[in-house]
């Protein structure tokens, strides 16, 4: 026990007897104010760099993008053009590391080359939604009046229709369906939520001092919000959108599976479990690895957002 | 709470007009014309055309088409689709399967996932935790259509313990392996859910409160972990409603199932507008139903939310 403290301290409230020593002023004066401060984003990165599942999640997506980017490096075989009917349902071997599916296509390279449009799916549909969603919301919660009540109503309209409802009649009736126009009808009907994070955290910072500040000194309304309103935001924005991009990618393939996603004729992970689900019964291994990579990479994007939200919350870092 | 009640009610009203219109308009202003493609290559005579176009009204702008539909609605007659058969009866025909699907799956989820959820968040960072965890994050990663076709070739096909397919009259037995796919991704969520909810609770002052006067470990569980925890658990359940309903349309293609999903994945490939709009209705009801639910409900389990 400290000497210096209240004396004859009854038992067990020693500890709550605060003396010089306890509360350390040393500590708080040893504190460099003219050093910058410590920003979130430092901290969160610094929290983030110490997970290992961070590393873990970045490693599988880092993979996951650089075989999108470059399937060619990984493999001689050809997915579309390589393929020998002939050679069907082959096992695998040196030639065919995966096999070969039903129309005697390479598994191993079909399967790196699909990576492309779910990435691509992934990717676009994310920064669509994120942009649309965010300039919605944001406009919505710092205006107010008439054009929140509008926007909000549109945001609650197009949330109370089913996302994939809505992708399917849409797709059902566009001629031709690239990795774009699908990416397009999901950001139509996927913005909704990010609205109304964005809508939630204007309105929290709308009535701060330092946005009346910043009024006062004459800035403008759109300045005031992308410069002070729309930062507030990002956190919230950025967690969501990472597992978001796994949901779309899922969404995607799901689509391709029913057979209104994208083209037969493109290379994805969805459209090969689709045909791969004729022989279901009689070879249903080659059905593995695009359900495997499929998973890897929508499991990257979870991890990863798992990751980055501890990091970003401030209550959920104390624990 | 009544003036609130009556506040949420009033407000679905053009959430509703609003969300039909947008699907109305979707599949009703596509280009093509339904009636000329209806009798194949050589089509029908123009008379016949004409007296289907004012049948189903086609003839006339879209907004008073979309009002006919909606007094449809209301009086729960929607018409008959192109072959003649009435709307309503095939929505009669394919709820209840769906109903049931949709039940079985929220108790999979609901029982399944708060038990290991509870079980995983008092015992988080020990080895059963860790175990759960990695499952529900697969679960949660591998999309609905393909934990539908693993378990139908592996319970399916090779043990041969479930039936495979649904087919015309689907039982509970025949929907119990379409049910668990459906609630796979839910179950983890709930489970996740339910794991952090409890671990902040088991670490309250209340609780440590309750130990502390000497209430046994289980009744401390059972009255004030479990309880507390499952008001985000509860409000999850009641919003995924419908999504499970939505869900239905892979699961009901996979297992061959004629519910709402199956019916309206076919009825929209044939191009079957009358019978798209009208079961695409009924989602949206279930999907706003749900949500009003879980607002209401909500309000009613935590006294904290204000009713302003």
């Amino acid at each position: 026990m400290p000497e210096n403290t209240r004396p004859n301290p009854r038992p067990g409230q020693e500890h709550f007897v605060a003396g010089p020593d306890v509360v350390q002023l040393q500590v708080i004066d040893s504190v460099d104010t003219s050093e910058a401060p410590s920003s979130m984003w430092r901290d969160a990165w610094n929290e983030m760099r110490r997970r290992p599942m961070f590393w873990v999640s970045a490693v599988m997506i880092v993979v996951v993008i650089i075989v999108s980017i470059i399937p060619g490096v990984f493999t001689t075989a050809l997915p579309r053009s390589g393929c020998d009917l002939g050679n069907a349902f082959a096992s695998p071997s040196g030639e065919h590391p995966f096999g070969t599916n039903q129309n005697g296509c390479d598994i191993y390279a079909r399967t790196l080359f699909g990576a492309r449009s779910s990435v691509l799916v992934g990717t676009l549909t994310t920064t669509f939604v994120v942009i649309l969603g965010t300039a919605i919301g944001a406009i919505a919660g710092y205006y107010g009046g008439w054009l929140d009540t509008i926007l909000s109503r549109l945001t609650d309209v197009f949330f109370a229709v089913p996302f994939v409802l809505a992708a399917i009649v849409i797709l059902s009736l566009a001629e031709e369906r690239t990795e774009l126009t699908v990416a397009v009808v999901l950001a139509a009907f996927g913005w909704t939520s990010i609205a109304r994070i964005a809508r939630g955290s204007v309105l929290s910072v709308k009535n701060n001092e330092f946005v009346t500040a910043a009024k006062a000194l004459g800035m403008g309304r759109f300045a005031i919000m992308v410069r002070h309103a729309l930062p507030n935001a990002a956190a919230p924005i950025i967690v969501y959108a990472t597992v978001a991009l796994g949901t779309f990618i899922v969404a995607e393939a799901t689509l391709t599976f029913l057979g209104i996603g994208l083209d037969p004729s493109t290379v994805s992970w969805g459209g090969d479990l689709s045909t791969g689900q004729s022989a279901l019964r009689s070879n249903p291994e080659i059905m593995f690895y695009p359900a495997a990579a499929l998973g890897f990479t929508v499991l990257g994007f979870i991890l990863l957002g798992d990751v980055v939200r501890d990091a970003l919350d401030p209550k959920a870092r104390k624990r | 709470m009544l003036w609130y009640i009556g506040r949420r009610l009033i407000q679905v009203i053009p959430v509703f007009l609003g969300a039909t219109l947008l699907l109305y308009a979707l599949v009703f202003l596509r280009p093509g014309d339904p009636v000329a493609a209806l009798g194949g290559e050589r089509g029908l005579p123009e008379a016949v055309q004409a007296q289907i176009r004012e049948q189903f009204h086609l003839n006339e702008p879209f907004i008073m088409q979309y009002f006919y539909f909606l007094k449809g609605v209301v009086t729960f007659d929607m018409g008959n689709d192109f072959t003649g058969q009435p709307v309503a009866e095939t929505i009669a025909n394919a709820l209840p399967v769906t109903f049931q699907l949709a039940m079985m799956a929220i108790v999979i989820e609901a029982v399944l996932g708060i038990a290991f959820g509870l079980w995983a968040g008092m015992r988080k960072g020990k080895l059963f935790d860790s175990v759960v965890l990695v499952w529900s994050l697969l679960l949660i990663s591998v999309p609905t259509f393909v934990t539908g076709l693993l378990l139908q070739i592996i319970v399916g096909v090779q043990l041969d313990w479930l039936p495979v397919t649904a087919g015309r009259d689907p039982n509970f037995y025949s929907l119990l392996l379409p049910s668990i796919v459906l609630a796979a991704t839910s179950f983890a969520y709930v489970l996740r859910l339910t794991r952090t909810s409890v671990f902040e609770n088991i670490t309250a002052d209340f609780v440590r409160t309750a130990r502390a006067k000497g209430l046994s470990r289980a009744l401390v569980t059972r009255r004030h972990v479990l309880r507390n925890s499952l008001i985000p658990v509860v409000t999850f359940i009641g919003v995924d409603l419908g999504n499970l309903m939505t869900g239905s349309i892979v699961t009901e293609g996979i297992f061959n199932i004629n519910g709402v999903g199956g019916t309206l994945f076919e009825a929209i490939q044939r191009g079957e507008n009358t019978t798209v709009v009208a079961l695409s209705t009924v989602l949206v009801i279930v999907y706003i139903g749900a949500n009003l639910l879980v607002d209401l409900l909500y309000a009613v389990l935590d006294p904290r939310i204000r009713y302003a």
